[in-house]
């Protein structure tokens, strides 16, 4: 029989692993939802934040350090997204395929630079004192740690809601993201929201990165490791929708965590993958469809 | 034959050179050449998946794996000696018998046989599980890589069964000879020539036949097949199960050139390396294919044995080129340069996925 409560604590590592998933897929997302494009290179951008907050908690100390890393990790991800999108991506529009191998040589060369800048075998990050500890609810601790990852998590999907909602750079997203030509024969300028949507990613992204760096060393492949289930939550989530993606990282999350019940990681990972084909065969268009006429979407 | 084109003429004394290779090349070059001639039957089998197909997968290496191990099981088993019943690496990880369905690659028809049917099988049903529903683009290519990921962290923790991290290697004999010997090694270059050679040609009146137009419809307007009565997925799915098996057959080809196969050579990674073969040779052309795999495999093997970090630097710099500068690969270039002009770098052409 399976104990009670290590079953509750699986589920909650599942929340928890899939809350760095929706992390690291948010921005893939929005950016996919608006130019079917994805960037091979966005577990760097997840590394490169680990990096940024390893020198931040060098430069500020004590408790400030951990807010202070998140909001350079968000900066300068933030900027780093739209560098590469408007040298890169914007050059390849209309060829995803191409977008894929050329943002994956990317990859390939933050690599080896952060190998290079910071050798191969990783840096630490302490955490803060403040998220030292553990709730104990029913015989069942939680450690801040993941609670704090959680909460990050929420705070991001709720912040981007709210943007795309009810500010108006939002409402040009969303319009973008309805219909291309439309929105720009009325103005809009979609180079411009592009270039603003692969930014905001790539920030969340960095986001990510300090959240890697809390829960272990970062090195130069510590993007590579979360990256693969990340575009999996993107493909079960449906075309670059924010609630589907969120959904999609949470059940993805909570198949990984509670398949290690009766199985070792590794086919937990089988499972994972199985578990999404086995999902895209009764909804081969994600959890969250989007609706239209056109033929070829 | 009624009249040599300039094109045959110059295939087939490329052939002939080829052929003639084991009495112009040291031992180590050779070893080399036919272990990148082997790869290129991989890289041939993305021309027809991705150029002619418009799939992209990032799981070849899957295929690639599943025909290189089933050889090395056959080459492990033959290479035991007398009263062993089961390789090192079994011992060492405390199994107690052979397995069960290690047994009958003892065999080496089983193996053999192994080396087309494991990959076309498995290929077949990962494909007709994601065409039926009509999934494809960078959908597709996201799901492969995850086959491929899955598939070398497999490898790797069942150590017991397939030697974990390290692979299978220290093969000693094929066929009851010693894989050493220079006759034994000269017979596997030549074999490697003529699939290689026979792939191509295959390939070619493959791509010229109904079936070839029919896949190439498909990349350019799925709907517009329908429209006309075909369903595009029985294509696509051939396509790619004929992509697995030219796959399995490099891997198993790789494997004897190279002594070993192992995760590392199978995974994420490598995988994706294996695009850009065909993304630099050319994407449409299987003799650009068979180039681009000898050109990058070549130039890693000589960069990164003098400056091993730099080597990543060129394979990303050649992924951002590839498809920037020079979409359609070398062999884009050969008419451009007969006609005298360079396009311009860095095009912003709207062009195919």
């Amino acid at each position: 029989m399976i104990d009670p409560a290590f079953l509750v604590g699986q589920v909650f590592n599942g929340l928890s692993v899939g809350s760095i998933y929706l992390l690291a897929a948010l921005g893939l997302a929005l950016s996919f939802g608006l130019m079917r494009v994805i960037n091979m290179a966005h577990g760097e951008i997840v590394m490169f934040g680990g990096y940024v907050a390893y020198l931040t908690m060098h430069i500020v100390p004590g408790p400030l350090a951990l807010p202070a890393a998140i909001l350079a990790a968000f900066v300068s991800a933030g900027v780093l997204g739209a560098v590469l999108e408007a040298l890169l991506v914007s050059r390849l529009a209309e060829r995803p395929l191409d977008t894929l191998l050329a943002t994956w040589g990317v990859s390939l060369i933050a690599q080896q630079a952060a190998r290079d800048l910071f050798g191969a075998t990783g840096v630490s990050v302490t955490a803060p004192s403040w998220l030292d500890g553990v709730i104990n609810v029913g015989g069942v601790s939680l450690p801040y740690t993941r609670l704090f990852i959680i909460l990050i998590a929420a705070l991001a999907l709720g912040g981007l809601g709210v943007f795309l909602k009810t500010t108006r750079l939002g409402l040009l997203v969303r319009a973008v993201n309805q219909d291309r030509p439309t929105a720009s024969a009325m103005g809009v300028s979609v180079r411009r929201v592009d270039m603003l949507v692969f930014g905001l990613g790539a920030a969340v992204a960095g986001v990510a990165g300090v959240i890697l760096a809390l829960l272990g060393p970062v090195t130069p492949s510590v993007g590579q490791s979360y990256i693969v289930p990340a575009f999996l939550v993107v493909v079960m989530g449906g075309l670059g929708s924010i609630t589907g993606t969120a959904i999609a990282a949470v059940a993805i999350g909570l198949v990984s965590a509670l398949s290690q019940v009766f199985v070792d990681v590794s086919f937990a990972q089988v499972l994972m993958l199985l578990f999404v084909v086995v999902f895209l065969q009764f909804r081969p268009e994600g959890v969250v469809a989007v609706r239209s006429r056109a033929l070829d979407s | 034959m009624a009249s040599l084109s300039p094109k045959t003429l110059i295939a087939g004394l490329l052939f002939l050179l080829a052929a003639a290779a084991p009495f112009l090349l040291a031992p180590y070059e050779l070893n080399l050449l036919g272990r990148f001639l082997a790869l290129s039957l991989t890289a041939m089998g993305l021309v027809i998946l991705w150029g002619e197909g418009g799939v992209l997968s990032l799981g070849q290496g899957v295929f690639f794996g599943l025909g290189g191990y089933a050889i090395a099981m056959h080459l492990k088993l033959a290479s035991l000696s007398g009263g062993d019943t089961m390789p090192d690496f079994m011992v060492w990880t405390g199994l107690k018998a052979l397995p069960g369905w290690w047994a009958p690659f003892a065999n080496p028809v089983v193996a053999i046989a192994a080396i087309v049917l494991a990959p076309a099988l498995v290929a077949a049903v990962f494909a007709w599980l994601m065409f039926r529903r009509r999934i494809g683009g960078v959908y597709f290519a996201l799901i492969t890589q995850a086959l491929a990921l899955a598939f070398s962290i497999l490898l790797i923790s069942q150590q017991a069964y397939t030697g974990g991290f390290n692979g299978l290697t220290d093969f000693k004999t094929l066929f009851g000879l010693r894989l050493s010997k220079p006759a034994m090694t000269h017979s596997l270059y030549w074999v490697t020539l003529a699939l290689v050679a026979g792939a191509l040609v295959g390939s070619r009146l493959l791509m010229a036949s109904r079936f070839g137009k029919l896949l190439r419809a498909t990349r350019d307007g799925a709907n517009r097949v329908r429209f006309l009565g075909y369903d595009p997925a029985p294509y696509k799915i051939i396509a790619f199960t004929l992509a697995a098996v030219l796959a399995g057959l490099s891997g198993a080809l790789f494997t004897l050139h190279a002594g070993v196969i192992s995760p590392a050579l199978v995974g994420v990674a490598p995988s994706i390396e294996m695009v850009i073969w065909v993304a630099l040779g050319g994407r449409t052309s299987l003799a650009g294919a068979i180039a681009g795999a000898l050109l990058v495999n070549f130039a890693k093997d000589k960069i990164s044995t003098v400056l091993p970090t730099f080597w990543l630097y060129v394979l990303g710099a050649l992924f951002i080129i590839a498809v920037t500068a020079a979409p359609k690969g070398l062999a884009g270039l050969v008419p451009e340069l007969r006609a005298g002009s360079i396009r311009r770098l860095w095009p912003k052409t709207k062009g195919r996925a």
